[in-house]
């Protein structure tokens, strides 16, 4: 495909909307848990995709609506911008609690008025006993719940939240309305025979889907009402004009097709904002918005009623839209964490269902976009195949040089065959796109519930030096003493069985939280935008999606991979070491002064446990905020053989390390990835999907971490267990291509569910042309080795003043020095302020 | 019959990811000794061919390793990957490349057999004929300092007189599939317009050169002289600003060269 590249600058207008977003601190607001309630109490009795598809239209038909200055784009979920709902019917017990103090914490604020306490009070008590988090705790296994409160894994996302993480349809909306989606389901509801089998649920889920898409065009309607009585009222001409099209615009769509492209991104905003109104579940991804909106621009540009400048301020529009979503989590999170986001993952580029390359005019403008707002949302990805062009490649470079820390770079090579191993036709895996973080789905068709556990795999760990006991409880299989285990691979075996057991509990807790989302929760409005929903008569919760996935994420693949080669090296081989020493070693946390508690312990795994059940991925600000709050809790006592625990460190950090291109331990890491990986295969979902691992848990490696002991790969206590698949932080010393050889060498396909790697980099590397052509240079070499994903901090001086302060935390912080690109840490103090003061100036 | 890959030499560091010594991706091996002894030089550990102990950051630190060729070339093709989108390869520098012929043609070779791409930094210091024609058949690219056309002054600076290096420039340029001449732009040795504008001029006498690279003077290798217990006796002058870079360019354009700042 062809492409125009426009560069179109930034209006006025972004900047007004942008500031006016930030302007006040978001609150709390009643009305949707409010009208839902009500609905609820009205339709006992009645079958659950009714009673869903009611509620949501009592909820459209008088949630408060509002048009807000300068917007071009309406809809929104709250009157004041950045706000949340709630959603009682999934969990309610931990704002309830906190309602005194989420207005004054210092972290993430959230104004509450004392009248939305009171109808939030009232409405918690119809709610208690009827959510989805309850049910879910009481069809999980006795050992199961051990293994939960042991830390082991947490599905906490989906267990205090809507699940989200899917992309719908939008193409079809944008093509024939919700009159036609409407359509669709009486044509399939005549279609039903009274003696089918399934014809009271099929009928039931059918009627919800005619309801809740009459309910989306009613609310698209009332804001053509609002628009044109602001309208009457505008003093100003051109903001008057600037109405009217806005109520133009919400009378046609999303009732009918677009006509126009300013149309088609209305009628996306509505798909958007209203899914996120009918469930809790963040990651609702925009996917491919280059591709579905394109056949709208053209159209446009062709007959002259657009101009780029125009398609590109609308596109800004949509973009300051989608940080408008917004979200209230629990105190203990937010103490820790401040700022949030709402994971609504956009990707440019890539190559169509037949193959071709699908770079297209906006696939630029959505890079353009994210650099004019440089906002979080949308979480902005790009795919990269064999044919992408170059000057797609470098302006995303561009965008990386910006330090806001995107795109994510994908490699269609590795995904597409991924996929289709997992059942996608050829053409659905082309045309996947990426969920949240690093989640690969086919759009539109998939059930993908990416986001469904996370695993730490060095718990399991500790489990074999204790025969599967902590705390004198039972929590994993009885795998050997430590004295049977005589060769390496009877120990690997070990940590293999220890593995196998844990995760099949984990199935065990996703398939109950899936089994109560699919019988409390079912959600029509969403389904109706899934295919074969409509088709098999129930929803995407209850199996009704063509592709139906559980991926939870696996990790600590490199301090396990490092361990393993530690144990490998030290015990069997060079037998410096038995096991009951370092088990020695690590229970006294290598000798390290400031030993933590088991106290301590407890206390971080509390703050974290609170923490993940309310949040899946954090940014790594949040992430460090928490480890020092979590650290500086932790002290202290010392014992008198200190001196031997260190010593045991010292022969750990000799042995060679993931992350530096030595096959060995880098063959080993993809062993032991497999423990994770391919155990998991075996496994099936309530809606009749495989499960898929992952190996990706963004930024729940320092809170993990932070109820994790110390492991054998000198580890200390209850710091951050390694991040994705990258190496463990400051293990790769061997620069940037060796640490992308490293974890190329992992099987990135059977982790169909996504990998992340994490690389530092400081904006001098990115220098100049030659900056940018090695960067991508760097992308492609490590993709041409199958790599899945790779993603950039491009850091700030801050950091930088940081790692000359703590060399240990930054040892892979690449810089460009004088011509070429080298490790901050190893580079003289002169030469690193040098770089300090480079990137002062402004630097490129 | 014994391998060529056998050969032995001794290096210091092999540096992977470096984008300035060549075109694309490069890896650099830093071999050990060298002929000159310039004031700047910001890698002196590399100077002597004695393995040493060099402080760094407050540890001591062993400088020098003998390796095979082989040992190095297995290293240098980990990352084909990124040559082969980068158009990178090789690239031998130190210390003083020519300074260990057998090792360095050995490994140039050995790369070349793998269809790797090659490049070294040189100061041309040694004999054409017995030396230097031998790396010719396995070099792409040879990235030849020229510090200064006065030899006197050259003598002072880097310990050896010019006039062989001139004329292996001379004759490099004629056999040499590509020769690029750099800079070390050096405040207090070559840095005026007149100095730089003599390079140029030099540099544009040569046969086949078309490009010169203006290499600006940094302060990387000052705490490894205190490593090493050496002095550092060029402590009084500090790094050429950016713009006074541009006008040294544009001086040297003049002379119809393609002249970049950096290399």
């Amino acid at each position: 495909m062809s492409y125009t590249i426009y560069d179109a600058p930034k209006s006025e207008r972004i900047g007004k909307l942008i500031k006016a977003l930030y302007e006040k601190k978001p609150r709390i607001e009643s009305s949707r848990a409010v009208l839902l309630t009500e609905s609820y109490k009205s339709t006992e009795g009645e079958p659950t995709n009714i009673r869903r598809a009611k509620a949501f239209r009592h909820i459209l038909e008088n949630i408060p609506i509002v048009i807000r200055d300068n917007e071009l784009v309406v809809g929104s979920t709250t009157v004041q911008p950045r706000s949340c709902q709630v959603f009682p019917e999934f969990s309610f017990e931990w704002l309830e609690k906190e309602f005194e103090t989420v207005e004054t914490r210092s972290a993430d604020p959230f104004s509450i008025s004392s009248e939305v306490k009171s109808e939030l009070r009232e409405v918690f008590k119809y709610w208690k006993g009827r959510t989805t988090s309850e049910l879910a705790t009481s069809y999980m296994s006795p050992e199961t719940l051990v293994a939960m409160e042991h830390n082991i894994f947490t599905p906490g996302n989906y267990f205090y939240n809507g699940v989200g993480h899917v992309t719908v349809n939008y193409g079809k909306v944008l093509k024939i309305g919700y009159k036609g989606i409407i359509e669709e389901a009486k044509a399939a509801l005549e279609k039903c025979r009274i003696s089918d089998s399934d014809y009271v649920t099929r009928k039931a889920f059918l009627e919800a889907v005619i309801i809740s898409c009459e309910a989306a065009i009613t609310y698209a309607k009332r804001y053509a009402r609002l628009a044109l009585e602001m309208a009457q009222e505008e003093a100003d001409a051109k903001r008057k004009l600037e109405l009217v099209l806005i109520a133009q615009n919400c009378a046609n769509v999303p009732e009918n097709g677009a006509r126009t492209f300013y149309e088609a991104c209305q009628s996306f905003w509505f798909v958007q904002m209203l899914i996120q109104t009918e469930s809790s579940g963040h990651s609702i991804s925009p996917g491919r918005f280059d591709q579905y909106m394109y056949p709208y621009f053209k159209k446009d540009l062709e007959a002259g009623v657009i101009t780029p400048e125009f398609g590109q301020e609308l596109i800004d529009c949509v973009w300051v839209k989608l940080n408008d979503l917004n979200k209230c989590r629990d105190e203990a999170s937010a103490e820790g964490f401040a700022g949030y986001s709402v994971f609504q993952n956009l990707i440019a580029g890539g190559q169509t269902p037949e193959g071709m390359d699908a770079t297209n005019d906006l696939s630029f403008m959505t890079i353009q976009a994210t650099m004019h707002v440089l906002l979080p949302q949308p979480s902005f990805s790009v795919r990269v195949w064999n044919k992408t062009p170059h000057e797609f490649m470098v302006k995303a470079a561009e965008l990386t040089r910006t330090g806001v820390g995107l795109p994510a770079y994908y490699n269609d090579e590795v995904i597409i065959p991924a996929l289709v191993s997992r059942g996608l036709t050829l053409q659905d895996a082309r045309d996947y796109n990426i969920i949240g973080c690093v989640e690969p789905q086919k759009s539109g068709k998939t059930e993908g519930w990416h986001d469904a556990a996370f695993f730490n795999m060095c718990r399991p760990l500790e489990l074999v030096f204790s025969n599967g006991e902590e705390n004198g409880v039972q929590v994993g299989v009885k795998s050997g003493k430590l004295t049977d285990l005589t060769t390496f691979d009877k120990f690997f075996d070990a940590y293999k069985a220890q593995m196998e057991y844990l995760i099949e509990l984990m199935v065990n807790a996703d398939n109950a939280i899936d089994q109560a989302h699919g019988e409390r929760c079912p959600l029509p409005f969403l389904s109706s935008m899934i295919e074969d929903c409509i088709g098999r008569g129930k929803s995407s919760q209850e199996g009704g999606a063509v592709y139906n996935f559980t991926g939870p994420q696996g990790f600590g693949v490199a301090n396990m991979a490092d361990a393993m080669q530690a144990i490998k090296t030290l015990v069997y081989e060079e037998k410096k070491l038995k096991l009951c020493e370092l088990k020695d070693a690590m229970a006294h946390n290598f000798g390290k002064e400031g030993n933590a508690t088991e106290d301590a312990k407890d206390l971080a795994a509390k703050v974290v446990k609170k923490i993940m059940e309310t949040t899946s991925v954090l940014s790594e600000a949040q992430i460090a905020e928490v480890y020092n709050q979590v650290a500086s809790k932790v002290s202290v006592p010392t014992t008198g053989d200190n001196a031997k625990y260190k010593k045991v460190k010292e022969m750990i950090d000799e042995v060679p390390k993931f992350g530096n291109d030595i096959p060995e331990v880098d063959l080993l890491a993809r062993e032991v990835a497999y423990t994770y990986t391919r155990p998991l295969e075996k496994y099936k979902n309530p809606r009749g999907g495989q499960y898929q691992a992952g190996l990706y848990p963004v930024s729940a490696n320092v809170p993990l971490g932070a109820q994790t002991g110390a492991t054998p790969d000198g580890r200390y206590a209850y710091t951050p267990v390694a991040d994705g698949v990258s190496p463990s932080a400051g293990k790769d010393v061997s620069g940037p291509t060796a640490s992308a050889n490293s974890v190329s060498k992992l099987d990135h396909f059977i982790a169909s569910n996504g990998t992340l790697f994490n690389m530092k980099f400081h904006p001098s590397a990115l220098e100049g042309i030659s900056g940018i052509e090695s960067f991508i240079s760097l992308i492609l070499g490590y993709f041409d080795q199958k790599g899945s994903h790779m993603q950039f901090n491009v850091v700030s001086k801050e950091t930088l003043l940081d790692a000359q302060k703590h060399p240990e935390k930054y040892q892979s912080l690449v810089v460009r020095v004088a011509g070429y690109s080298a490790l901050f840490t190893t580079l003289s103090k002169s030469l690193q302020d040098d770089i300090i003061n480079r990137t002062e100036q402004g630097g490129f | 019959m014994e391998n060529y890959l056998d050969t032995k030499g001794r290096i210091f560091d092999i540096q992977r990811f470096s984008v300035h010594d060549g075109p694309g991706v490069r890896t650099i091996v830093f071999l050990k000794g060298c002929f000159l002894r310039c004031k700047w030089c910001c890698n002196p550990e590399s100077q002597s061919k004695k393995i040493e102990t060099m402080v760094v950051a407050g540890k001591e630190k062993t400088i020098g390793y003998d390796v095979t060729a082989g040992e190095v070339l297995e290293k240098v093709k980990q990352d084909r990957p990124y040559y082969r989108r980068s158009g990178g390869g090789l690239t031998l520098s130190g210390g003083e490349a020519l300074f260990q012929p057998d090792f360095a043609v050995a490994l140039l070779r050995g790369a070349k057999e793998n269809a790797i791409n090659t490049a070294m930094e040189t100061t041309g210091f040694a004999d054409f004929d017995t030396v230097i024609k031998r790396y010719i058949p396995y070099l792409d690219l040879f990235l030849m300092d020229i510090k200064h056309i006065n030899s006197d002054k050259h003598k002072e600076f880097t310990g050896q007189p010019n006039e062989l290096i001139l004329e292996n420039a001379r004759k490099i340029a004629r056999e040499a599939k590509k020769l690029i001449i750099r800079v070390p732009v050096i405040p207090t040795f070559n840095d005026t317009v007149e100095e730089i504008e003599a390079i140029a001029e030099f540099a544009s006498s040569l046969v086949n050169v078309t490009e010169l690279h203006l290499l600006p003077y940094h302060r990387l290798g000052k705490d490894k002289y205190e490593g090493l217990g050496r002095e550092y006796t060029l402590e009084h002058i500090t790094p050429p600003t950016k713009e006074h870079m541009l006008m040294l360019k544009k001086a040297a354009e003049k002379y119809g060269l393609k002249v970049e700042i950096g290399g």
